[in-house]
């Protein structure tokens, strides 16, 4: 498919039915048990320090088993499958001293994921499938100060922050993205600046693709990292016109349920959201099964609050295969239309 | 729904350096503590969005605006409200947009330079995701007509809107809000073009919004606060009935639209609405009735002597006015049953007012000045009469205020213990350079309630340690008071504080001395308070121990090293045109155009450039009145002869020798009279740039014959005598006034003999050609740094200049032991000739320095460690 067409066809499939994202990556990989000695592979084998916990490397390093993990998720029935490049920004490859593989694997990510999608859109064309290229948060905040002794400090700008993401996003479209995803915002300033990059990346190339965006509400404070509502987060990315707008990580669909709703209330867009798998327990491991899980789910369903729904932490396969069915028949939510207000935010909406 | 919805939205204003000087000069300070809980209390009292403004000249308006904007980010009180991101410069907006993670708006762009500008500024705000205010200004100008101001708002929403497709519910327009009634004819219209403008932009360009700068309207009446606030009210009535949604409205200079009095109102209405032709004449006529303050109108308006006599007892007090103070204290006495009761009646009433009213920001420094004047002729008046009743009445409390030892400067004492009079404080002023022992001693004997210190040059900060000390040695439990130039609430907390038990309070000027002396003698606040002022200083304590330097330390070797390296056998040092000492002397009418205004007016707490303050909003009319009367002081002085400005100055041959400077008997270059010692900065700054003074001058290695110069001056011969004189008459505002107008003399015979050093004496730059205004800026060749500024902090080598010049026989001047000069207005310092010489702060030495130094001075560690402390552990 040309970009043309995969946009169409995409806003064709979510006009007819809710879409159902993957689910988690980084649990799958943990079930391979991978060593250090697998994570470095031949290419890295040398490497100076361990990269052991590099998933992002592993598409260089053990491409059939991220390949895999896609096919899984396809087969359960997911539309739109996330690259493994949740990390593979130059900031946050800094960790492992590998900034200069970083577009290398933002490219064989997406070709990965490409792949996959290619293989199944052959076998099911009824049932086009999409990438989506994936734009984490860093492991830095251009908002929040690392040194509680001086809240002026910063430990990234901006600048920094859109030349590691326009570099990505080139690698993520040459790598045959459809979409890009900027996914697991805690920090609003971080997602700017990663919209700011997008748009600069689009502009260049001469073409666009549909941009999605998930904050996280880190706890029952319904706010992000960074302070902000769900609402005043919104008005924050509203003028990226999404393709469509939602939350992911952090909590269980229990605890997010009503932070979905708050920002269907005010989106204009489409509403995603995928869930962590519960909340970790003591061992770090969710228990949320994909029953349970996907019960949730349909009455996401049925009250209209989603477009798209997929899993994040500790989802699985069955999880997202659950998904497909509970969501079947159930018509997508209908964005809303607000009056049009100037609509400001500072940690709080502000509307004019 | 948690989103707030509006209908008109004031944006808060006074975190802006353009509009309001308190933070402008928080923020110069790099006080962003203090900057922050300006815009909480913003926010706390109802802002719903806050406009940040950092353009300033002086300052690094990029840096402080994303310092500001960062630390805001952390505050959620603060933070909860959208940013309004304001400058005349886009690299700061940019800035500023890149530190915001909420939906900000951008104040403001327009189509000034150009749609090119215009769009591509636009489309990046759009990309930035913020709203924006456009101004209806166009490439020929700004838009003051009802047809104009539409045209232009139009043009940009269309090109906003259809070339980039900019949200027009994001466009914020300001049609400009230009001042009515200001007697030209042309300008009745502009109230009447806003407002028609305002309704015509809002139903033709649909979702879009309308701001404005509301003061601007009134321009004309400054001063008259009534007045103002009428117009305030009447125009928004009409204004947001158009359409206006937004302003930058300051809530306290708004009158309740219903209660302005009819007769105002309808006089209002018609200049606003421009309802006919001699609205303004109507208005300027009624103005005065209805004001509340401002010196010019009472003059000459006497009505206020038909009220009883207390009410005019406390009308002049409030106005300052002496005029008729004996004659109505009289009538009072007459009244009495004790001519003690008029004191504590009627004059402490009207003395109360003053207060409430200066608390509240309504009266201002020279104000209040003015009617301790009017105060102390009242009870001099009685005291005759009050004869051995004089029992103490009900002061307050009892306050001793000194200038510590080696220090002669009490300006700003001064103005302290007049303001605490004011407050019914009773004040025991033991003057300059006062020893600890002395203090101490008067304290027990006239059982003081607490002690007040004062210092303005860096060693008295030492003196004012030992007298903490001394008071503990000695179980004082007295509250002691922290003031002076160079004091500041890090030094009280870490060195003072720490050294007495009992309270310490930093006080940051004469306003604040008030409240912090009533809590400190209320029994039942002071224990709150107390406490209170211990956490604050742990807190700095905890702050300051936490903070870093800015830079790093280096070796004394490393700094050398990178020190200022003049190509020395490309350059020749130019030849003095007179060699050695001479003594000036110049007439005062001749220094008076020399003088530099603003700082003069920050000696009475009215922050503002000169000339700019005389037209200021708030602070104009008294800085015009303040102008006057120390201009009529000058005319005086120069008429009667009884301040005399005299100097003394000399060039000698001279080489570096390290870091120190070989003052020669002649140019023969054998004898060394003198050895200049300077200090190196010592953290690590680019390349040649570990500034020292020496470096100006050529070293003795390269062979290069140059010069030195030495100067010190005085505008103070005199003062001491005047200011006494005054005093005697109970006249302090004018007793400051004399000493305030002598440190300006003082300076001003510095920057007159350094432009005739420069031109005839060391002639170098014969042919320069400066106005005063860039004398100011120092726009010349050369530099006159003085010892104990930043640049040669160590106050002992004033002493080689007295010893170089013989300055005491040829002036009078004299040096305190702290190396204080005598008279307090007096300047002195070295010349450097150097095209590439300039101005530093040696700041923070090391260990290694401070031996190096003690070694050249023939100091033991202990002395040099007194001397250099503000360098060695700030």
């Amino acid at each position: 498919m040309t970009q043309v067409t995969a946009k169409a066809a995409l806003d064709a499939a979510a006009k007819q039915r809710i879409l159902i994202l993957d689910g988690a990556m980084g649990t799958m990989i943990q079930e391979y048990k991978l060593d250090e000695e697998a994570y470095r592979g031949e290419r890295f084998a040398d490497w100076h320090c361990d990269v052991k916990g590099n998933n992002d490397l592993l598409v260089l390093t053990q491409p059939k088993i991220i390949y895999d993990i896609h096919c899984a998720y396809l087969e359960a029935g997911a539309d739109i499958i996330e690259t493994n490049t949740f990390n593979a920004t130059t900031i946050s490859m800094a960790d492992y001293d590998m900034q200069a593989i970083t577009r290398d694997i933002n490219v064989e990510a997406a070709k990965l994921a490409r792949k996959a999608c290619d293989e199944f859109n052959a076998k099911t064309p009824d049932k086009p499938r999409f990438v989506a290229g994936v734009l984490g948060p860093t492991n830095r905040t251009a908002s929040i100060s690392p040194d509680v002794n001086d809240p002026g400090k910063r430990n990234v700008t901006f600048d920094q922050l859109v030349e590691a993401y326009t570099e990505a996003t080139h690698a993520l479209m040459d790598g045959g993205s459809d979409l890009i995803l900027i996914e697991t915002i805690f920090d609003t300033l971080n997602a700017k600046a990663a919209a700011f990059a997008v748009e600069g990346v689009f502009e260049a190339r001469g073409e666009r693709l549909p941009v999605m965006i998930s904050g996280t509400i880190t706890d029952a404070s319904g706010r992000t990292l960074s302070g902000q509502t769900a609402e005043a987060f919104y008005y924050s990315m509203r003028h990226i016109n999404p393709f469509s707008f939602g939350l992911n990580c952090a909590l269980g669909p229990d605890l997010l349920r009503q932070y979905v709703d708050e920002v269907g209330s005010v989106a204009e867009t489409l509403v995603s959201a995928h869930p962590n798998a519960g909340l970790p327990n003591e061992f770090g491991e969710y228990d949320m099964g994909p029953e349970e899980m996907a019960a949730h789910i349909k009455e996401w369903a049925e009250s209209g609050l989603v477009n798209i729904v997929g899993g994040c932490c500790g989802s699985t396969p069955a999880h997202i295969a659950a998904f497909v069915e509970v969501t079947q028949g159930i018509a997508p939510r209908k964005p809303v239309k607000p009056e049009v207000r100037m609509r400001l935010s500072g940690l709080e909406p502000f509307v004019l | 729904m948690t989103q707030a919805t509006a209908i008109f939205v004031n944006v808060g204003e006074r975190t802006n350096v353009t509009g309001s000087a308190r933070f402008k000069r928080l923020i110069m300070d790099g006080d962003y503590e203090a900057a922050l809980d300006v815009a909480r209390q913003q926010v706390e009292s109802g802002a719903q969005i806050i406009d940040i403004n950092m353009d300033e000249a002086m300052l690094d308006s990029e840096a402080a605006m994303v310092r500001f904007l960062n630390l805001i980010a952390s505050e959620p009180d603060i933070s909860r409200v959208p940013i309004m991101i304001d400058s005349s410069k886009w690299t700061v907006i940019e800035a500023g947009l890149k530190c915001v993670q909420g939906k900000a708006i951008v104040n403001s762009i327009s189509l000034k330079e150009g749609e090119e500008n215009f769009l591509h500024q636009a489309k990046l705000i759009k990309r930035y995701g913020a709203a924006t205010v456009v101004m209806a200004f166009d490439e020929v100008g700004q838009a003051d007509t009802e047809d104009r101001k539409f045209e232009i708002c139009q043009r940009s929403y269309k090109l906003l809107t259809e070339e980039i497709g900019f949200p027009p519910e994001d466009i914020i327009f300001d049609p400009n809000i230009f001042a009515v009634a200001t007697g030209i004819e042309e300008h009745n219209n502009y109230a009447v073009d806003f407002i028609q403008a305002t309704r015509r932009i809002r139903k033709h360009l649909p979702h879009c919004h309308i701001s404005g700068g509301l003061s601007n309207i009134s321009f004309s009446f400054r001063g008259n606060d009534p007045v103002r606030e009428a117009m305030h009210s009447v125009f928004l009535y009409h204004a947001i009935k158009a359409g206006m949604d937004m302003g930058i409205v300051n809530a306290g200079q708004l009158a309740v639209y219903d209660e302005i009095p009819k007769e105002l109102k309808d006089a209002v209405e018609d200049v606003i609405l421009n309802r006919n032709p001699d609205a303004t004449d109507r208005l300027l006529e009624l103005a005065p009735k209805y004001q509340g303050s401002g010196a010019e109108a009472v003059k000459e308006n006497l009505e206020w002597r038909s009220l009883p006599v207390n009410k005019r007892l406390e009308h002049a007090l409030v106005k300052g006015i002496t005029d008729f103070i004996e004659e109505d204290t009289e009538e009072a006495r007459l009244q009495a049953e004790k001519p003690l009761h008029v004191i504590e009646g009627p004059l402490m009433d009207g003395m109360n007012v003053v207060g409430d009213l200066f608390g509240e920001g309504k009266m201002f420094l020279p104000q209040v000045v003015k009617s301790a004047r009017v105060m102390k002729k009242a009870v001099a008046y009685l005291n005759p009469y009050i004869e051995k009743e004089k029992s103490a009445g009900s002061s307050n409390g009892k306050i001793l205020l000194a200038t510590v030892k080696g220090d002669v400067h009490d300006i700003g004492k001064n103005i302290v213990g007049v303001v605490l009079q004011c407050n019914n404080f009773e004040i025991i002023d033991l003057g300059v350079m006062v020893p600890a022992a002395k203090i101490l001693q008067v304290a027990k004997d006239e059982n003081v309630d607490m002690i007040g210190l004062s210092g303005l040059i860096t060693p008295s900060l030492d003196e004012m340690v030992h007298v903490a000390k001394e008071m503990e040695r000695l179980d004082f439990d007295l509250p002691l008071l922290i003031g002076g130039a160079t004091t500041s609430k890090a030094h009280t907390a870490v060195k003072i504080e720490q050294n007495y038990h009992g309270p310490v309070a930093y006080v940051p000027n004469a306003s604040r001395a008030v409240g912090v002396c009533q809590k400190l003698i209320s029994p039942e606040a002071r224990p709150k308070f107390e406490a209170e002022l211990s956490a604050e200083y742990e807190k700095v304590r905890e702050q300051h121990a936490r903070k870093q330097p800015r830079s790093k330390p280096i070796t004394l070797e490393q700094a050398r090293a990178n020190a200022y390296a003049g190509d020395w056998d490309a350059y020749t040092p130019p030849v003095p045109a007179q060699l050695g000492v001479q003594a000036v002397s110049v007439d005062l009418a001749t220094l008076r155009n020399y003088i530099d205004w603003t700082p003069f007016f920050l000696t009475w707490s009215l922050a503002g450039k000169y000339p700019r303050i005389l037209e200021d909003d708030v602070v104009g009319e008294e800085a015009k009145q303040l102008f006057a009367d120390a201009n009529a002081m000058l005319d005086q002085v120069i008429a009667s002869g009884e301040l005399q400005a005299k100097g003394v100055m000399g060039i000698f041959p001279a080489n570096r020798v390290e870091d120190d400077i070989e003052i020669y008997a002649d140019e023969t270059r054998q004898q060394v009279i003198k050895v200049a010692h300077h200090l190196r900065q010592q953290t690590e700054k680019p390349k040649g740039g570990n500034y020292c003074l020496s470096d100006y001058v050529a070293p003795k290695s390269s062979g290069k014959a140059d010069y030195i110069g030495a100067f010190a001056v005085t505008g103070g011969i005199g003062e001491d005598e005047l200011a006494q004189a005054y005093e005697k008459q109970g006249d302090d505002y004018n007793a400051i006034m004399a000493k305030a107008v002598a440190d300006r003399l003082a300076e001003a015979f510095a920057e007159y003999l350094h432009e005739r050093v420069r031109k005839e004496i060391w002639a170098y730059a014969a042919d320069e050609n400066l106005s005063n205004d860039d004398l100011i800026r120092e726009k010349y060749q050369g530099i006159r740094p003085a010892p104990g500024y930043a640049a040669c902090p160590e106050h002992t080598e004033k002493q080689a200049i007295w010893d170089l010049l013989d300055a005491e026989k040829h002036t009078g001047m004299k040096l305190t032991e702290s190396y204080a000069m005598w008279p307090g207005a007096s300047v002195s310092g070295w010349y450097f000739s150097h095209p590439d010489s300039r101005y530093f702060a040696v700041a923070q030495i090391q260990q290694d320095q401070l031996e190096s130094y003690a070694q050249r001075k023939g100091w033991d560690l202990l002395e040099a460690e007194k001397w250099l402390g503000p360098n060695i552990n700030g």
